[in-house]
C-alpha cells in the first residue's frame, strides 16, 4: 500500500525521524495561509500524488511570499499531472504540502528494501541525491553503495559505518546521516514496509540530516497488524473499479484494451492477457478470481467489467481443478441471467467435470460461445471484438 | 524416479483440522498420499477423519515418523509453523497459505539456511509426483505418472494449463513442483533445476515464471551452465503494466526490472525453448522432448 509524502512524514515525525516542518492545504488561500506562517522564505509548494517524478511535472514550486504561494496553488490544485510513474492518463491533485524551505549543503539518496533471492534487507545510499535513482543504476551503478544485513541480526553500527564511509562522509554530517538510517531501518521492519526511499535526504549547513522527499510503500500482506496504517489508504489515488473490486475479493486491474477477461488464478490470468493480445486483441483488465471461485464472485466480477464502458466482449478462461467446471458453469449462467449481458461472452473452461459445464453453458439459451481451446478462445473474442 | 517426494514420503500436515487443511487432506489421502498426522496447537489426542491430531510438530514426528509437512495454517501463524517444522527436522516443509507477511518469510529464509529442510511455497499449489504422492492442491487426475518431463512454475492454476497440455499429447512427468508466486521463498527455479537435471527419468524440464523479480533469469544462467537436458520455458505477464502487482505478491515489475521481455531474452540467450503461446506448449514440449 502506498500513502502519500505528507503523511510518511507525519509519521516519520511521530518516530523521532528529522523532517522539515510542513502542512497541508487544500485551497490556494490556504497554501497562502500556511506558507506566511513558515520561518521564513522560500517555501516550497508540493503536490500530493501517489507517484514519483513530481518535479519535473510542475508539481512542486518554490515560492517567496504570500501571492506566489496563493498563485502556485491555484496552478497545482486541480491540475493532472503525469510523469514517469502516473502512466499516460496521469493524476489529479487534491492536496499540497507547503514546507519550510531548507538551506541545503548536499544531498544523497537512501532507499530500505528486502532483497527477494538472499531475504537479506539492503540499504542502497548514493550521492547523486535528487537525480532519477533508475538512471543511476543503469548509467553508473557504481554510484550506490549497497549494504546487506540479515534481518534475524539486525542493524548493527558496522552496518551504518559501511554506509557513510562508503559515501565518503565525514564528522557531524556522517554521525547525522547513521542516526537518520537507524531510526529508518527500525520504521522499516516496526511497520512491515516494503520500501522506504529518501531522495533526497538531505545534509544541511549545519550538518543535520532531514527527509526533504519520501516514498514509503507498505506491505499489503501485513496490513492486519498495523491498523494505524491501514487507515492511511486514500481510495480516490486508485481506480474506482479497483477499489469495488478489493472489496470482492477480487484481483482487478484495469487495463487500456476493450477485451474483458475472467480467469481463475494470477499466473493464468496474466497468461491470458498475452494470449488476448498474441490473438490481436487488446486485454482491458487483469482479473484473477482466485483458484476457487464461487458463483458470487463470478456474478461480481462480471458487474464490474461491465463497468468499464470500454469492455466490447469478454473472454472467461478458466481452469477447473477443485473448482469443478458443472458448478462455475451454473454460477456464470446465473451471473449472466441476473445481471443481463450486454457484451458478447467465449467461455474457455478445462478440467474437472468439464463436459457437464459445456453442456450447462449451451442449454443455458444464453449468448455464450464457448472454445475449445486457448488459442480458439483468443482468436474468438478478438475476431468478435475486431 | 522423482525428486523431493515419492511413495514413502511421509506426512503430516499442519492446520489439518481446519475447513481448508481438512479438505485437501482428505483430497491427498484419495489420491494415494501417506498422511500420517495433523499438527493443530490444542487438538492434540484427537482423531481427525481417522488422522491422529497432536499438538506439536515434534511430538507429531516421533510418533508417527513423519518425514514431510505440509502447511495450512493462515497467514499471521504460518511463518511460526513453518520454522516449527523445520526445526522439528522434517526434510521437506509445502507450504500452501497465501499472504505471509515479506518480512516475516526474509526472517524464515535465515531460520533456515541453518537447517537441513526444504521449504517448498509459500503460496504455493504445492508438489505431486504422479501416481505415488500429491503433496497441495492441485487436481491429482489430470498428472500422468511415469516421466519423462519435469515441471517447475510460479503459479498454481497456469501449472495445471500445462499438466493438463503435457498429459492431453501423452507426455507424462516425473514430479511436478509450484515453488510459488511470493517474492521470498523457500526452494527456487535452480534447486528444482539441478534435482531434475539429476534424476534419471526425468528427460526434460518445463519452467513456467512470471514477471517480477530476476529468479528467471538467474535460473535461465544456470541451464546454460549446468543443464543438459532440454528446457521449454513459458513467462507470463508479456503485456503487464510495470508498478502493478499482478495477484501474486512477488508478480510486479519495478522499474526496468522484472520485465516478461527481458525474462524471455534471458531465456533465449541462455537456450531456454521458449514458448510465446501457451496454447501450443504441449505440442511444443512433445517436439522437444520426445
Amino acid at each position: 500500500m502506498k500513502i502519500h509524502e505528507y503523511q510518511a512524514k507525519e509519521l516519520f515525525r511521530t518516530h523521532g525521524i528529522s523532517v522539515p516542518e510542513g502542512v497541508v492545504a487544500r485551497t490556494p488561500g490556504e497554501a497562502a495561509f500556511r506558507a506566511v506562517s513558515m520561518k521564513g522564505w522560500p517555501v516550497a509548494v508540493k503536490a500530493q500524488i501517489h507517484a514519483g517524478g513530481r518535479g519535473k511535472a510542475g508539481g512542486v514550486k518554490l515560492v517567496h511570499s504570500a501571492e506566489e504561494a496563493e498563485a502556485a496553488a491555484e496552478a497545482i490544485l486541480g491540475a493532472t499531472l503525469v510523469t514517469q510513474q502516473t502512466g499516460p492518463e496521469g493524476k489529479e491533485v487534491n492536496t499540497l504540502l507547503i514546507e519550510e524551505g531548507l538551506d541545503i549543503a548536499r544531498e544523497l539518496y537512501l532507499g530500505i528494501v528486502p532483497d527477494r533471492k538472499s531475504g537479506d534487507i539492503v540499504i542502497m545510499a548514493s550521492l547523486e541525491g535528487g537525480m532519477e535513482i533508475e538512471e543511476v543504476a543503469e548509467k553508473s551503478p557504481e554510484k550506490i553503495l549497497k549494504v546487506r544485513l540479515d534481518p534475524l541480526a539486525g542493524l548493527w553500527p558496522s552496518h551504518l559505518r559501511q554506509v557513510v564511509y562508503g559515501l565518503g562522509l565525514e564528522g557531524g554530517a556522517a554521525k547525522s546521516v547513521m542516526a537518520l538510517i537507524k531510526k529508518l531501518y527500525e520504521f522499516f521492519v516496526a511497520k512491515d514496509c516494503s520500501l522506504v526511499e529518501i531522495n533526497p535526504l538531505v545534509i544541511t549547513r549545519d550538518d543535520e540530516a532531514v527527509v526533504l522527499d519520501a516514498k514509503v510503500d507498505f506491505d499489503d500482506n501485513a496490513l492486519y497488524r498495523h491498523a494505524e496504517i491501514s487507515i492511511l489508504r486514500d481510495i480516490t489515488e486508485e481506480s474506482p473499479l479497483e477499489v469495488e473490486a478489493s472489496r470482492h475479493r477480487l484481483n482487478y486491474i484495469s487495463l487500456d484494451g476493450n477485451i474483458g477477461n475472467i480467469v481463475n488464478g494470477a499466473g493464468l490470468a496474466m497468461a491470458t492477457m498475452d494470449l488476448i493480445k498474441l490473438a490481436g486483441g487488446k486485454p482491458a483488465n487483469f482479473l484473477d478470481v482466485g483458484g476457487g471461485a464461487t458463483s458470487e464472485m463470478v456474478e461480481n466480477a462480471f458487474r464490474i467489467l461491465l463497468k468499464d464502458k470500454k469492455v466490447k466482449g469478454v473472454l472467461i478462461n478458466i481452469f477447473g481443478g477443485i473448482l469443478r467446471c458443472d458448478i462455475f458453469a451454473r454460477g456464470v449462467v446465473d451471473a449472466a441471467a441476473k445481471i443481463g449481458m450486454t457484451v458478447p461472452v467465449v467461455v474457455r473452461m478445462e478440467g474437472t467435470n468439464v463436459e457437464d459445464g459445456r453442456r450447462i453453458l449451451k442449454e443455458s439459451g444464453l449468448d455464450l460461445q464457448t472454445a475449445v481451446d486457448l488459442n480458439d478462445a483468443a482468436e474468438k473474442i478478438a475476431a468478435i471484438v475486431g | 524416479m522423482s525428486i523431493f517426494i515419492d511413495q514413502s514420503t511421509r506426512l503430516l500436515v499442519q492446520g489439518m483440522t481446519g475447513r481448508e487443511g481438512s479438505f485437501h487432506t482428505g483430497q491427498c489421502k484419495a489420491y494415494g498420499t501417506r498422511v500420517v498426522a495433523g499438527v493443530t496447537p490444542g487438538k492434540g489426542g484427537q482423531v481427525h477423519e481417522g488422522t491422529p491430531v497432536f499438538n506439536t510438530v515434534m511430538e507429531a514426528k516421533r510418533e508417527t515418523g513423519a518425514t514431510a509437512a505440509m502447511i495450512f495454517v493462515p497467514p499471521p501463524f504460518a511463518a511460526d509453523a513453518i520454522v516449527e517444522a523445520a526445526e522439528s527436522g522434517l526434510g521437506l516443509v509445502v507450504c500452501i497459505t497465501e499472504g505471509i507477511p515479506v518480512l516475516d518469510m526474509a526472517r524464515v529464509k535465515k531460520v533456515l539456511k541453518g537447517t537441513s529442510t526444504r521449504l517448498i511455497g509459500p503460496n504455493c499449489p504445492g508438489i505431486i509426483t504422479p501416481g505415488e504422492c500429491k503433496i497441495g492442491i492441485m487436481p491429482g487426475p489430470m498428472h500422468r505418472s511415469g516421466g519423462p518431463a519435469g515441471v517447475v512454475s510460479r503459479s498454481g492454476t497456469l501449472t495445471y494449463e500445462v499438466v493438463h497440455q503435457l498429459s492431453a499429447q501423452g507426455i507424462g512427468q516425473t514430479t511436478c513442483v509450484g515453488i510459488g508466486g511470493d517474492p521470498v521463498n523457500g526452494t527456487s527455479f535452480i534447486d528444482v533445476l539441478e534435482a531434475f537435471q539429476a534424476d534419471s527419468e526425468t528427460r526434460g524440464v518445463v519452467m513456467v515464471g512470471e514477471i517480477g523479480g530476476d529468479a528467471e533469469e538467474e535460473a535461465a544462467e544456470y541451464i546454460k551452465a549446468h543443464m543438459t537436458k532440454p528446457v521449454v520455458g513459458f513467462i507470463a505477464g508479456l503485456t503487464a503494466p510495470p508498478g502493478r502487482r499482478m495477484g501474486h505478491a512477488g508478480a510486479i515489475i519495478s522499474g526496468n526490472s522484472g520485465t516478461g521481455q527481458a525474462k524471455v531474452a534471458a531465456m533465449k540467450a541462455c537456450g531456454v525453448h521458449v514458448c510465446k503461446d501457451l496454447g501450443r506448449l504441449g505440442e511444443m514440449c512433445r517436439e522437444v522432448f520426445m
